[in-house]
């Protein structure tokens, strides 16, 4: 018999959503409880994707799900799309991580930058699965500074020539194909930048997984090398210019990461309170001493308030008037609250909580690297400071 | 083949039940309700059925409140293609219930009618035989496997020890059991794809049935488990117990 979430709510928010925005929430969580939960725990320890998964997501609609249905997407709005987000990284953030990496990096950047013969060609593919897609922005010299990036693209009679390194690219040994991010102008000049859509079977491209992982154990993350890797005029992305294109897609990323945090969370704080109640010590459940209540209290009051946050972020998305400093704010709260419960929770767990068979250390781990990508913990309270102040501090 | 499923709304197994303040129903405040588990088969039966069959209709029914109409949408984003709401208050007395869901279902020419073989949420058993019969058609209950082909059913049922296997000629009503399939989640096109697919709602008025529900009560709290020893110096004390406190020896 499975186990099955019930969600963490302690203020009806499910009254503030609509009954799609439930069902949809409702079918991803069975999807979790029936499918990822079994096989999260093995996969994680063996360091391997669970990639059987990928034809199910793509089969429910998981991929690039708030695109629209021309192209083969569920056409969701942003908060059916976040808790979607939030139940899988219930589940562990590096199934959320290859989602995210697929709708909003991938398909995003795609839909919002591409050609029709581009979009009617690579949308369809990328939500069926057909194709797995990788984003290849972070070099291994320039991470919270992407607009320093040294990848070049260079024009040639028929194409475009490639050369460059890429890191912590989630998906990319297994991507079939990768959006590229490259200096098409002088190296200094960061409007210059522009994204391409490069077939990883493309000669020249080769990518190698970063092996001694000890966070995200259930993902690919690879180094990808362009060596002279010629592309068509047709792989450039026509409407992207400049590294705020880039960045564009990482806003949408950030925010699919604001509710997987949440989901994260909620599966710690699940956790932990059905252990305290079981667990006797002293002759009595430890959920009966102050310590572990003071814990279960505090994990319950950030969860909550991250959830009406966050709701109201996807409501702004949706009225089209969300800023990038509102996901900053949120991506920031929400994975250091996310990864402050995994802690708590482990070591409510005592020694259990170390073991694979419980959730809590893996998901802690894994909020290590949601803590430091897409715009570290550090990163975003910069730009939040700069947001406020009107003043630049990195 | 044109396929009905008739589908109650139930409050999920999972959720912590209150009996309400007259003592006889349940407390609905903060209840989740989910389509009843035994239904969900004979939505994937019908839907399984209708692609088998290459073409045809399926059409969910059911009947009791507005809320229902999010049941119904469940099995519409599941893959039935339309739905119709009876719009009134259900019964204790199943054969009020058998009544409404049979004038409405003769003469619309199903091939097929599905149940469940009981909801979970009085456990009766009686709604989709007490159909079949009011409609003059054939019943098998409790299905475990069924192929439809050929204008009949053929189908099989677990009994205590081994199968029955029986057949009838369509059009018939069948009631599902746990392990004929695994019903499909609502896919998110299915759940979006739902709201454009029909649903009517006509109201019903049940009659008063003979059946009344007088009170409802949870099951006692299990009472902690007792540890009398360990090995065989503790035997005797056991079987005193088990004599004596428990009287099972």
């Amino acid at each position: 018999m499975t186990n099955r979430f019930s969600g963490v709510d302690f203020y009806d928010m499910d009254s503030l959503l609509s009954e799609e925005e439930r069902a949809v929430r409702d079918t991803v969580r069975t999807w979790v409880d029936e499918n990822l939960m079994p096989v999260i725990a093995d996969a994680y320890i063996k360091g391997e994707f669970p990639e059987a998964l990928v034809p199910q997501m793509a089969e429910l609609g998981f991929f690039g799900a708030n695109l629209p249905e021309r192209y083969g997407c569920a056409g969701l709005n942003n908060v059916a799309y976040g808790l979607i987000m939030q139940e899988l990284e219930r589940g562990d953030s590096g199934v959320r991580s290859f989602a995210s990496v697929q709708g909003a990096l991938v398909m995003y950047p795609i839909h919002q930058f591409g050609s029709d013969e581009q979009k009617d060609h690579w949308l369809p593919r990328l939500a069926s699965g057909e194709d797995v897609g990788c984003f290849g922005l972070t070099e291994p010299d320039y991470g919270s500074n992407p607009a320093g990036l040294i990848t070049t693209a260079r024009q040639t009679g028929d194409g475009w020539v490639l050369n460059g390194t890429k890191m912590w690219i989630t998906n990319g040994s297994r991507a079939s194909v990768a959006i590229v991010w490259a200096k098409t102008g002088d190296i200094t000049d960061a409007s210059s930048v522009r994204g391409f859509i490069v077939p990883t079977d493309t000669p020249g491209f080769s990518a190698r997984d970063q092996k001694g992982k000890l966070s995200l154990r259930a993902s690919d993350t690879s180094e990808l090398i362009l060596e002279d890797v010629k592309v068509p005029t047709s792989a450039l992305l026509p409407k992207s210019s400049g590294v705020k294109s880039a960045l564009m897609c990482l806003t949408q990323a950030r925010y699919g990461i604001a509710w997987g945090g949440i989901g994260a969370a909620m599966a710690c704080y699940d956790e932990a309170l059905s252990y305290a109640q079981n667990r006797i010590m002293f002759d009595r459940p430890i959920a009966q001493t102050q310590l572990q209540q003071a814990r279960l209290a505090e994990m319950l009051t950030e969860i909550t308030k991250a959830q009406f946050m966050t709701l109201q972020l996807g409501r702004l998305k949706d009225r089209g008037t969300m800023t990038p400093f509102q996901v900053s704010l949120a991506k920031r709260n929400n994975v250091n609250m996310a990864a402050e419960c995994a802690r708590e929770a482990r070591r409510l767990l005592g020694a259990n909580g170390i073991l694979a068979e419980y959730g809590a250390m893996r998901h802690m781990a894994n909020l290590e690297s949601v803590y430091t990508y897409e715009g570290t913990h550090d990163m975003h309270t910069l730009i939040l400071g700069q947001a406020i102040t009107g003043l630049n501090a990195f | 083949m044109k396929i009905a499923v008739c589908l109650k709304r139930v409050a999920d197994t999972t959720t912590k039940i209150v009996i309400g303040s007259d003592g006889a129903s349940i407390d609905e405040t903060g209840v989740k309700f989910v389509p009843n588990p035994f239904d969900e088969f004979a939505i994937e039966a019908a839907i399984a059925v209708k692609e088998a069959a290459g073409s045809g209709e399926t059409v969910v029914y059911s009947l009791g409140g507005d809320s229902a109409q999010e049941t119904i949408r469940t099995a519409l984003a599941m893959g039935i293609d339309r739905g119709v709401l009876l719009q009134g208050s259900g019964s204790p007395d199943g054969l009020e219930v058998a009544k409404a869901l049979a004038g409405e279902l003769k003469d619309q020419g199903f091939d097929l009618i599905l149940f469940g073989k009981l909801a979970v949420d009085d456990y009766n058993y009686q709604v989709g035989p007490m159909t079949a019969e009011l409609l003059g058609l054939p019943c098998i209950t409790s299905l475990a496997h069924v192929t439809v082909a050929d204008g009949k059913v053929e189908a099989e049922r677990e009994l205590e020890g081994g199968m029955e296997t029986s057949t009838c000629q369509l059009p018939a009503v069948l009631t599902c059991d746990k392990g004929l399939n695994t019903p499909r989640l609502p896919s998110l096109k299915g759940i979006m794809a739902a709201k454009k697919k029909p649903l009517e709602v006509k109201a019903v008025d049940l009659g008063a049935g003979t059946i009344e529900i007088l009170g409802l009560e949870l099951p006692p709290e299990r009472s902690a488990g007792k540890i009398v020893g360990e090995g065989p110096d503790a035997v005797p004390e056991l079987v005193n117990l088990l004599r004596n406190e428990a009287k099972v020896i």
